[in-house]
């Protein structure tokens, strides 16, 4: 127990929680709190340019890390603006505390300058929030805060802290175990209900794997379980574009991912396997298309720590409410115990089956000499980069998902991209928040032209803190997705998705003092990414791409996920059986 | 082409019976506890038919919250379950499918008016086993309480005997038998 300010056990319990950056901008309702950071080096501040960046840096940090995310905000627009951000940690379930300044207690209410009710506000895109009246509760709601934010599913807890309370002096305590009154999430999967899933697993024909970002936030043990289960099963296995990297994608058993612009062979082995295994997977109607016809033969083993997410939107036959990390290791253990012998045969013609869709190669695109197709920049710079200490953050629409296709994610912690809200604008700071986390790592934002634009500020951040990130735009001029939608949907009436004024992104970087590269012909695009990699300072990579590219395959919505479109390139011959599906088991 | 091509998203495919359910909810009895489970309610679309909270246990500050709302059965596990996962929610307990239970409400209704219609009100009042809690010499405030059903037959009663206002709590409800919530 020491005396200290309010502001002052911030810093402090900041610091005791491990927090050693935390993102943030300045103004009146916090400046005790930042005259606290002032002179100290307990915790290093990064100063962004706007408040969602400071929130999206602090979930790239969070999620290439696995800690807890810190914000230090201002009140009114300083939480206003922090709400993008927020949200897209809620959908996403990443860990942040955010803590915000407000007017003072005698004031809120009072329509004082730069008041807002952040509580108010932030109260449905937060997984909890606290407003604090007394400087005798600071130090256990923040330490609280950190616990709800970390434990559980994973989620943004908002701290509103009022200047008067910042001033005022009270007794600091350090964090300790404890236990909090209603919240106490189960993590220990029932293991009558685990005992069950193996059994169902054993007597599977056309098993079939489907994972999420949960096995990410369980932890790196989990991604190493779930390898281990799925390479003593033989069972395929596919993944949400949020799950990408806890299952190596080079790997045989790998069918890519799922869902509206998933693989052929992932969708179709969802429509018809006959037992699916989710994994911290919610069942999100990117995934599952059409409900009636989602997946109509099988039997649904859903895995999941948080019991909102079961029977919400698909009915399964066998909930394990648990922690990925912990259910997994008890299905090994059970698994290996387990006397049942999966039926092999079933097993090999199941295969043989994924072998004909695989065939299909439904990733596959006309490529071009004259123009960079955009699934090309995408590949070479897999190809030059793979093997190297890599982190991929993205902004979101074609460009996201073509990454997500095409770039191959062997490690968990390694994809960030904004999956539940689709944030524009998510992947540049978010670089920022992971280079600072990863020094000497290669850090690439995978974005486009529109995205980067929303959130563009924050190469001034990257530049004032010496984070080499490298800003590779697919350049298409237009919002794609959009475009493509238009395209498909609504008749060619392109409305409002072309920029007609870009800005020179070669010229913008240098006028951030950053590093600017364009690149506008196949034939140069490799020595320009290699150039790319070799600037030690942020770069933009104005990748100028064919503006007509659509993103295949897709599952135009409303459809099941048998009634794929695919790219005029996949392969044509319906029931190729390729030797690699024969011998796989 | 038709809609469901066209949207965004998945067409709505369920065609479940909708039922009603009354929850009771124990929470931190903390600011903005209500907020958050009606901020759920509104904010995902289910809906609320009646709602009464007040702090029940002091010493612990818990409050108890019951709720009377409809849905399918997926609806109504789900906002079981989301109404769960709230920080400050401790408990929540289905009364209509967790065996029987009783449901209450009171509700104070004030009639007015002279001779007749006057002498009438209070014979169904006393009828109806409501009790005269405030009289003038052309009104009566009658407290009544019982199911939801009785007082709506009681209040259309008074209806055409000069009936000025309602006030209903809503309903509360606990289990039968000796286990609690």
């Amino acid at each position: 127990m020491t005396d200290m300010t309010g502001a002052e056990m911030v810093i402090a319990a900041l610091a005791d929680q491990g927090v050693e950056h935390i993102f943030g901008y300045p103004g009146g309702a916090v400046l005790p709190i930042y005259d606290a950071l002032f002179n100290q080096d307990r915790v290093s501040h990064i100063l962004v340019r706007h408040e969602q960046g400071a929130v999206h840096a602090a979930e790239g940090y969070a999620r290439s890390t696995g800690k807890v995310g810190a914000v230090l905000v201002t009140s009114g627009p300083g939480a206003t603006n922090a709400v993008t951000g927020l949200t897209d940690a809620l959908c996403d379930s990443v860990p942040l505390v955010v803590i915000t300044g407000q007017v003072p207690t005698h004031l809120i209410g009072n329509d004082a300058f730069q008041e807002c009710d952040t509580v108010g506000i932030t109260r449905p895109c937060t997984k909890y929030n606290y407003l604090v009246k007394n400087v005798a509760d600071l130090p256990r709601v923040l330490h609280e805060a950190f616990h709800i934010a970390a434990s559980g599913r994973p989620g943004p807890v908002v701290v509103d802290i009022p200047k008067d309370i910042q001033f005022a002096k009270g007794a600091y305590s350090r964090p300790r175990e404890f236990q909090h009154r209603g919240y106490r999430p189960k993590t220990k999967g029932d293991l009558d209900k685990i005992k069950e899933a193996v059994d169902m697993m054993a007597a599977a024909q056309r098993p079939l794997f489907y994972t999420g970002g949960g096995v990410i936030n369980s932890g790196r043990a989990a991604s190493d379980l779930l390898r281990e289960l799925v390479k003593l099963t033989g069972f395929p296995i596919t993944s949400t574009l949020m799950g990408l990297g806890a299952f190596p994608a080079a790997d045989r058993q790998w069918l890519g991912m799922l869902g509206m612009h998933g693989t052929w062979e992932a969708n179709w082995s969802m429509h018809d396997c006959d037992l699916m295994i989710a994994v911290g997977a919610r069942f999100d109607d990117r995934i599952t298309g059409r409900l009636d016809a989602f997946s109509p033969g099988s039997k649904k083993i859903h895995i999941d720590i948080d019991p909102s997410s079961i029977n919400k939107n698909v009915k399964v036959d066998l909930a394990i409410v648990g922690d990925c990390a912990h259910v997994l290791e008890d299905m090994v253990r059970l698994w290996r115990a387990s006397a049942l012998v999966p039926d092999k045969k079933a097993l090999e013609a199941w295969w043989t089956q994924i072998g004909k869709w695989r065939a299909k190669n439904s990733l596959a695109y006309r490529n071009s000499n004259e123009i960079i197709k955009p699934q090309y920049a995408i590949q070479r710079l897999y190809e030059l980069t793979k093997g190297r200490d890599i982190y991929i953050t993205t902004e979101v629409g074609q460009h996201q998902m073509w990454a997500a296709q095409l770039y191959q994610f062997q490690e968990p912690n390694r994809w960030m991209t904004s999956g539940g809200l689709g944030t524009m604008g998510y992947g540049l700071p978010a670089a920022v928040g992971v280079q600072l986390a990863h020094p000497n790592s290669l850090v690439v934002d995978i974005a486009g032209e529109a995205s980067v634009l929303m959130t563009m500020q924050e190469m001034s951040t990257a530049v004032q803190y010496d984070l080499p990130i490298k800003v590779f735009i697919i350049n298409n001029r237009y919002m794609g997705m959009v475009r493509q939608w238009q395209e498909l949907l609504h008749g060619g009436r392109y409305a409002h998705s072309y920029t007609e004024a870009l800005p020179d992104f070669v010229k913008l970087a240098e006028a951030y003092h950053a590093h600017g590269i364009r690149c506008e012909h196949p034939g140069e695009l490799d020595e320009k990414i290699r150039e790319m990699l070799k600037v030690n300072k942020p770069v933009l990579f104005d990748c100028v791409v064919d503006p007509a590219e659509n993103c295949f395959p897709m599952i135009p919505s409303g459809r099941p996920h048998n009634e794929m479109l695919l790219g005029d390139a996949a392969t044509r011959v319906e029931d190729a059986v390729t030797e690699e599906g024969k011998v796989m088991v | 082409m038709n809609t469901a091509a066209t949207t965004h998203y998945p067409a709505m495919t369920t065609s479940q019976q909708v039922e009603s359910r009354t929850l009771c909810v124990l929470v931190d009895n903390e600011p903005g506890v209500l907020a958050r489970v009606i901020g759920l309610f509104s904010g995902r679309g289910y809906n609320i038919d009646s709602l009464t909270v007040s702090e029940t246990e002091h010493e612990e500050h818990l409050s108890r919250i019951t709720i009377v709302t409809r849905g399918t059965p997926m609806v109504i596990e789900q906002i079981k379950n989301q109404l769960d996962r709230l920080v400050p929610v401790h408990r929540v307990v289905d009364l209509t499918s967790g065996g029987p239970a009783l449901q209450r409400e009171l509700a104070m209704v004030k009639v007015r008016g002279k001779g007749e219609h006057r002498m009438e009100a209070l014979r169904l009042a006393d009828a109806f086993r409501a009790r005269v809690i405030d009289a003038t010499n052309e009104s009566f405030v009658f407290e009544i309480t019982g199911a939801s059903d009785k007082i709506e037959s009681f209040v259309n009663l008074m209806r055409p005997l000069g009936l000025v206002e309602v006030s209903r709590t809503g309903i509360v409800a606990i289990g039968r038998g000796p286990e609690g919530m």
